[in-house]
Parts: structure tokens; sequence; C-alpha cells
């Protein structure tokens, strides 16, 4: 009888080890389904690009003819791959088979998250700045933040979209099929185009990845690099694209790319930093208003995060229209109304439920995340991905999303510096918080605007989806103030400026030429 | 001869529970001391212990935090043991955790945190030259029983994994002086958090996260009596995989969390049943946890709920 009982208790153990033993995640990423586009766009080339003036400043050589040798040993080097495909192998070609624009704006996603960390302080208690001259040296340039994050994803989907333009462009005009078209002997391993494969979508899309980089995320290049390989092998190897395809595509990525670097060096966005000078003048204006100037509330004081954001160059307006959109200002300090507002907030700090605490968590999108920009973008491909889009239309849509989240980081920017106020913790340290504080002005709520702006375009492209991004942008604003963070007004003003920001780009995309396609 | 037996010392309690948030140690630590209580003995108490750090390793990284300050762990718990039989001990114990930071503005949190419950097990028992040699094994499951947050590191007050662990334990006692050690291995469940996205080393499009497994080795010695125990313990914890936290990030629930912890522990039993414990401990070595110093005390209360002339002959006959 007391054997027995032993064995029981050690059969249970066993068991629970043997329950326990699967560690796998699932990632909701990997099983999308190759991308077999309901439309091919083939008039893609007259839609209104950001930056192109036409296509004749463009250099793509005239393709091999399908005879030449060159062409042949191109489709000799695919069947070689072919008749040797190793699972792995084959795995890839399954991930990119998703889509290009969507997985190079994964792979920015993953860059935005890994470089989203701010410095830690030297010994003399000063937080060092990271350097584009010196990339390397910690802290390592750049320091993802929000407004940094929305721009490089506006840089580079709109570098995209124009690149597609001018892609569709040459592949009518070149015609070249597919290599799986031009011989029954090379397989097609992803769905089958009638689109031409000369210059392959692909590489494009790669190309501008890998010349904004340089840039944006200098000491990612060789990462950089590293997938564009991996891409191209996948686009050989599953008959897709010949060498030279996408040589062409990856040369053209590029130079259209380059004309967005020239802008992005000339955006304003490498002074957003600030100075001492700068800095101090911006908290002696509010202080001179009467109202409490916003101080960093970490220790060692942080300097304010790219107080001159404000002053970028928005994609989708000009800087007069960043004024015109700043929201009238909070309520003052000294007023009843602001006295309430911070009540509210020490009131949902100190009665948290369990559901806040998920919604602040689920959008806090803080350190080491993809930014609320990049929250946008990972909804925005959940959805996209159901849509069956072209590489163009997938890139024309990222590009009305991000310019929005950028112009909207712009315009929050603008009114966060301009009124300069504090966070309700700085007013009342009972404010405990459910998510860090950023560091910057409260009025108005980052988030709030990138949510409004988001979802007032992916409202404009999905229309079946009824209030779907809307009630998103409403909880993420709400989880800021939940979390302790804003007041309600930041939230509810920067809702509604987030959606004005939005409409700009809704108005593009209604008359960019792509709008009748949906 | 058969006093120094532990299975004729009465009054054995729980010596110790350590719950720190932060730390792969969140767990009982009871089912670690080779103690058993005899037959139909029931042991039933409450700890209360304070724990707290105002330096901490990011990685191998040694670093203060002028926005956290001190974060001080404070732990409750109540807990019980029944002897089955003089080899078998059934343990299991509930701590409710507290923790606050004294500087910068993150909330604290609070709330009941895991149910340990083991099985400790004593297969083997024999003289060996002047003492007595014991092994034990020791099967445990953790449950959170809330769905608390794990991910807001270091206010949360757990990890919230389902674990399973197993112990092999040796013991030897000779007079008054005894030497324990044991391994531990913990298996840990997977656990799922309020974000659908996150970064480890790369961005994971998941809300559920990867728990490494971990690995503790604790090896206690001192005197030990039927009046007093006292003792100094070291013990490691390693997490079998896991990663660091980069510098100036955030700590994550699946961090690579090691730490060897020194101490000592004290108890006192009075002959009515009545039990005291008391301790300290300090993390003298970590990688992305918290170099917590800790005390606790405890009271406990022993007692038979067999059939008392049963156990009164028993006794008579075992004497």
């Amino acid at each position: 009888m007391k054997k027995r009982l032993h064995f029981k208790y050690i059969g249970l153990l066993f068991c629970g080890l043997a329950l326990a033993a699967c560690k796998k995640i699932e990632e909701r990423v990997e099983n999308y389904e190759p991308l077999a586009p309901s439309n091919l766009d083939v008039d893609a080339d007259t839609w209104k690009p950001v930056l192109l003036n036409g296509f004749t400043d463009l250099a793509v050589a005239n393709p091999d003819a399908i005879n030449s040798n060159a062409y042949l040993a191109d489709l000799n080097e695919i069947k070689g791959f072919q008749n040797n495909l190793t699972s792995e192998q084959r795995e890839k070609i399954k991930y990119w088979s998703a889509g290009a624009v969507l997985r190079w704006n994964e792979i920015m996603r993953g860059l935005v998250a890994k470089h989203n960390l701010p410095p830690y302080q030297g010994p003399d208690g000063v937080y060092p700045a990271p350097s584009a001259a010196n990339p390397f040296a910690y802290p390592q340039f750049p320091f993802s933040n929000p407004p940094y994050a929305a721009r490089s994803y506006a840089y580079v989907s709109a570098a995209q979209y124009d690149a597609l333009i001018a892609a569709w462009y040459f592949k009518k005009k070149f015609a070249r099929k597919a290599p799986y078209k031009n011989d029954v002997s090379v397989q097609s391993l992803v769905p089958q185009t009638d689109l031409p494969a000369y210059p392959s979508e692909d590489a494009v899309v790669a190309g501008t990845v890998v010349e904004m980089i340089k840039l944006l995320f200098p000491t990612e290049i060789s990462y950089i690099e590293e997938k564009e390989n991996e891409q191209k092998l996948a686009r050989l190897m599953s008959g897709a694209n010949t060498r030279s395809d996408w040589e062409a595509g990856e040369s053209l990525g590029k130079q259209v790319a380059a004309k967005f670097v020239v802008r992005a060096r000339g955006d304003r966005a490498g002074a957003a930093i600030g100075t001492p000078a700068i800095w101090q003048q911006l908290y002696d204006k509010t202080t001179a208003t009467g109202e409490t100037a916003w101080l960093s509330l970490e220790t060692p004081k942080r300097p304010p995060m790219l107080p001159m954001f404000s002053k970028v160059k928005p994609f989708l307006f000009d800087s007069l229209t960043v004024i015109a959109l700043r929201p009238s200002p909070p309520p003052s300090v000294n007023s009843e109304e602001f006295r309430k507002e911070t009540e509210e907030v020490l009131k949902y700090s100190k009665n948290v439920t369990r559901e806040h605490n998920a919604q602040v968590a689920f959008w806090a999108d803080g350190v080491a995340t993809y930014t609320p920009a990049g929250h946008w973008n990972a909804i925005a491909a959940d959805e996209f991905v159901k849509e069956k889009y072209s590489e163009v239309r997938w890139a024309r849509n990222f590009a009305l999303l991000n310019m929005a989240l950028m112009d909207a980081g712009i315009v929050c920017w603008d009114t966060k510096y301009f009124y300069f106020n504090a966070r309700p913790s700085q007013i009342d340290p009972k404010i405990k918080t459910l998510t860090g504080v950023p560091n910057f002005p409260a009025y108005t709520s980052g988030h709030s605007n990138f949510s409004a702006a988001a979802a007032t375009v992916l409202s404009y492209l999905l229309p079946d989806r009824g209030s779907k991004f809307t009630d998103l942008a409403n909880e993420a604003a709400m989880s800021r103030l939940y979390g302790g963070i804003h007041y309600r007004v930041d939230c509810e003003a920067g809702l509604a400026t987030g959606k004005k920001v939005g409409e700009y780009a809704v108005q593009r995309g209604k008359t960019d030429g792509a709008n009748l396609g949906h | 001869m058969s006093k120094i037996l532990p299975k004729r010392i009465k009054l054995k309690g729980l010596l110790c529970i350590c719950f720190a948030a932060f730390s792969i140690n969140a767990k009982a630590q009871t089912e670690a001391d080779a103690i058993m209580i005899p037959k139909n003995y029931f042991c039933v108490g409450g700890m209360y212990s304070y724990s707290s750090w105002n330096e901490y390793w990011e990685g191998t990284f040694k670093r203060d935090n002028q926005n956290i300050g001190t974060l001080s762990v404070q732990t409750a718990g109540v807990m019980a043991n029944y002897g089955i039989n003089d080899r078998l001990n059934v343990i299991a114990g509930l701590p409710y955790v507290t923790t606050r930071a004294t500087a910068g503005t993150l909330a604290g949190m609070n709330g009941f945190q895991d149910l340990t419950a083991s099985v400790k097990w004593m297969p083997v028992e024999t003289k060996l030259g002047k003492g007595l040699f014991s092994f034990y094994g020791i099967g445990s499951i953790v449950l959170p029983l809330n769905d608390y947050v794990a991910d807001f590191l270091p206010m949360s007050i757990g990890l919230h994994c389902k674990s399973f662990m197993a112990r092999a334990m040796v013991d030897y006692q000779l007079n008054s002086l005894f030497f324990t050690g044991s391994g531990q291995y913990i298996n840990r469940s997977n656990i799922t958090i309020d974000r659908n996205t996150y970064y480890t080393t790369r961005l994971i499009y998941s809300n559920e996260v990867a728990m490494p497994d971990g690995a503790v080795f604790n090896f206690r010695t001192g005197y030990r009596s039927q009046k007093l125990i006292a003792e100094a313990i070291l013990e490691s914890g390693t997490t079998l995989g896991g990663f660091d936290i980069r510098k100036n990030d955030m700590p994550f629930p699946s961090n690579k969390m090691n730490s060897t912890t020194a101490g000592v522990n004290f108890k006192y039993s009075m002959d009515f049943g009545l039990e005291f414990t008391g301790g300290a401990n300090y993390v003298v070595a970590g990688r992305n946890v918290g170099q917590s110093s800790m005390v606790h005390a405890g009271v406990y209360y022993l007692f038979d709920i067999g059939k008392k002339t049963k156990e009164t002959k028993k006794e008579e006959s075992e004497n």
C-alpha cells in the first residue's frame, strides 16, 4: 500500500514534466500565405509618386533577350538550385513569398525595436547622444524613439512606393516574363503571375531598404545585406526571378531610394535633438506664461526627446500647416478644469483594474518595442495580408499610412514643445504609473495622434472593417490615461489632431490614381 | 541514539520561504531541507519576509537605478506540512507579495502569487559510519493562482510560470552536525503576456513567451537538534537559457536570471509544538537579477492529528 502511493506521486511528477516540455512559440507572421495578387495593378506606372518626377533619370539597362546565352545561363542557375533544394531553402522561399513589402516592413519593425533604447548616463550623470558619424560607439546610432521610428518607416515606405511605380513602368516597357514562363523546365515554387519579371519587384523593394538603411540604421548595413541575399536566393530558387531580373530591380530600388536619402538629409531631422540653450528656452518660455513647465521625471534629468522634431519637413503638407493644425492650449494649471483632470489621473492610478493593466501594456510601445508607428504597421500588415494586394499597392498603402504617422508625429511634437507642459506625476507625485513616463511634455498624447492618424488612413483603405480601427485608436489613447501618464485632454485633443493629419493622407489616396482599384 | 534521527526530531516545520520577483528563486524553499515530520503530524504557520535591492545586474553589468531607488519585495505567506507517514510528507505554501520602488513613478504591485505544493519522500535512511545518511526525492508543482502581471518587471510580483520541480537531496547527520546538499531541475511553462509582440534578441510576434528552465543547487550545513537548528546556506540558481538585459533596457520574464545566495537560518522549537524561524540571506553574485538582501521570520505550530492512543502506543513500541 505504501509503495503504491509512492509510485502514484512519482508518476504524477513525470506526467507534469512531459506536459511542460513544449517551448516552441508559434508566431502569427509565420503563416502568412504566399502572395497571389487579386489585381496586378498594371497601370501603377500612372500613379502619383511622392518624389519621382518621371522616369527619365532612372537607368535600367535593356534586358538580355530570352534566347541569349546570358539569359540561358541565368535559367541554368535556377535549374541548378532547383535540383538540390533543402527543406531550409524551401522554408526561406515560403517566408519571402508572403510579399517583399510586407517582409521588409517587418524587418524594419525589428530594427526599430532593437535600437529603441534610451542611452545610459555617463559617470558624470550626463546622457551621451548617439552620433551618426560614429554609429557603433555607445550609445549606438540611432536611438529609434517614436518620432525617429515614424520618420524611418515613412521614408522606407515612400521610397518603396515610388520605386515600384518606376518598376511597373519598366516592366511594361521591357515585358520580359518570369523564368518559368520562358522555360517550362523551370518550376514555379511561388504563385505564378503575368506581371513581367524584369526588373524584379522584390529586388526593387530590397534595394530601397539597402540604400535607406545606410542613413537610418548604419550599424545594420551588413545585416540588411544578408537579408537581401537571402531574399535574392529565395526568389531565384523559386523560379520567380533570374539573377538579371534581380540585379536590375535592386539597382532601380537604390536609385529611387537615393532621392529619398537626399530629401532626408535636408529634412532638418538631424537637428531635432536641439541644444541645451534650446531646452532652457522651452522651459523659460512656458514658465514666463505662469504655467508649470515640463521637467524630466528621470534621474538624472534627461534632455527632452527630439524637441526640434517639430521642424522636420512633413510629407503631406507644408510647415505652415503644422502650425495651423496645432490645437488650442491645454487647461491652465491654475484652473479648476486642470485640477479635475489631474484628480482623474490620480483616480485611475489608484484604482487599477486587471483590464486596464492589460490595455496599458498592450499599447505601451515603449522601450525596446517597434513604437506606436510600428504597432500600427503591424496592425495594418495583419489586415493587408487578407487583401491579396499587388506589391505596388502594398507599398502605396504603407506609404499613405506611414507618411500620415510621420506627419502626425511632427504635428504632435510641435504641440508638445509649443506648450511644454508637465506630466501628471510632475504635478502630483502621488500619481504612480503603469508604464514608463515618456520623457517629453504631456500635451498632446503621441499615442493618440499616431493612432488616430493611422486609424483614419486604414478606415479609408479598408472601409469594410467598420469602426475597428477607430475603436483601436480610442483604446490606445485611453490606455495612456489609465496608465497615469496623460490627462484626458491630452488623449482627446491628440485623437482629434491625429485624425486631421490622417485626412491629408486620405485626400492624397483619393487622388493618387490608385483609388479606383479598391 | 534514536534522538539524532531526523525523523525523531518532532518539531519540524518550514525553515524558510523565499519568494522574490526578478529572481529565479520565486518559490518556496521548505522542500529543500532534510527534515520530515512524523506520520499524522500537521504543521501550519505563517511567515513574513522583506527583501530589497538598490543595485542589479544588466547582464554582467552591475548598476543602480535612480528611477527605482530601492526595490522592496514584502512577502507574507501561509504554509502547511503534513506527514502522510514518516517517510512521506506533503507541503504547500501560498504567499502574498507586495512590491514597491522608493524612487521614480512606477507603480508597485501586490497580490497572491503562486501556490507551491510539494511531495517529499525519504526512501533511504541508514546508518553510515558514526552518523545517519538519508536520501530524499522531492517533486513540486507551482501554480499561479490568479492572472497577475508578469511583464512589468521589476514591479511584477512573479513570473507567472506553471512549474514542475524535481529535487534530489542527500543529508548526513553526525551528532548535532549536519550537511545537506541538493540539486533541483525546474521545468517552467511558457507564459502569456498582455502584449502580442515583444523583443528578446529579436522581435517575436506572439503573446506567448518561451520560458527557459532552471537549475538550483543548494548546500546547507550547521547545528541540528530537537530544540534548535542553526544553519548556513549557499544556493545557486541558474536559468538554462534566456537572454541578458541590454544596457538601460527593462527586464523581461525570459531573461537569464542567475544568482548565488548566501544566508543563515535559525529555528527554535518549544516543547508544546510552537516553533519560531528567522534568517537572512544576500545575493553575492548575479546576472539579470537584483542584489537582494532578505530577512525573514515565521511562526509555526506542529500538532498530532492522529488518534492519540494509537500514536502513544507507537511511540512506546518504538522506544
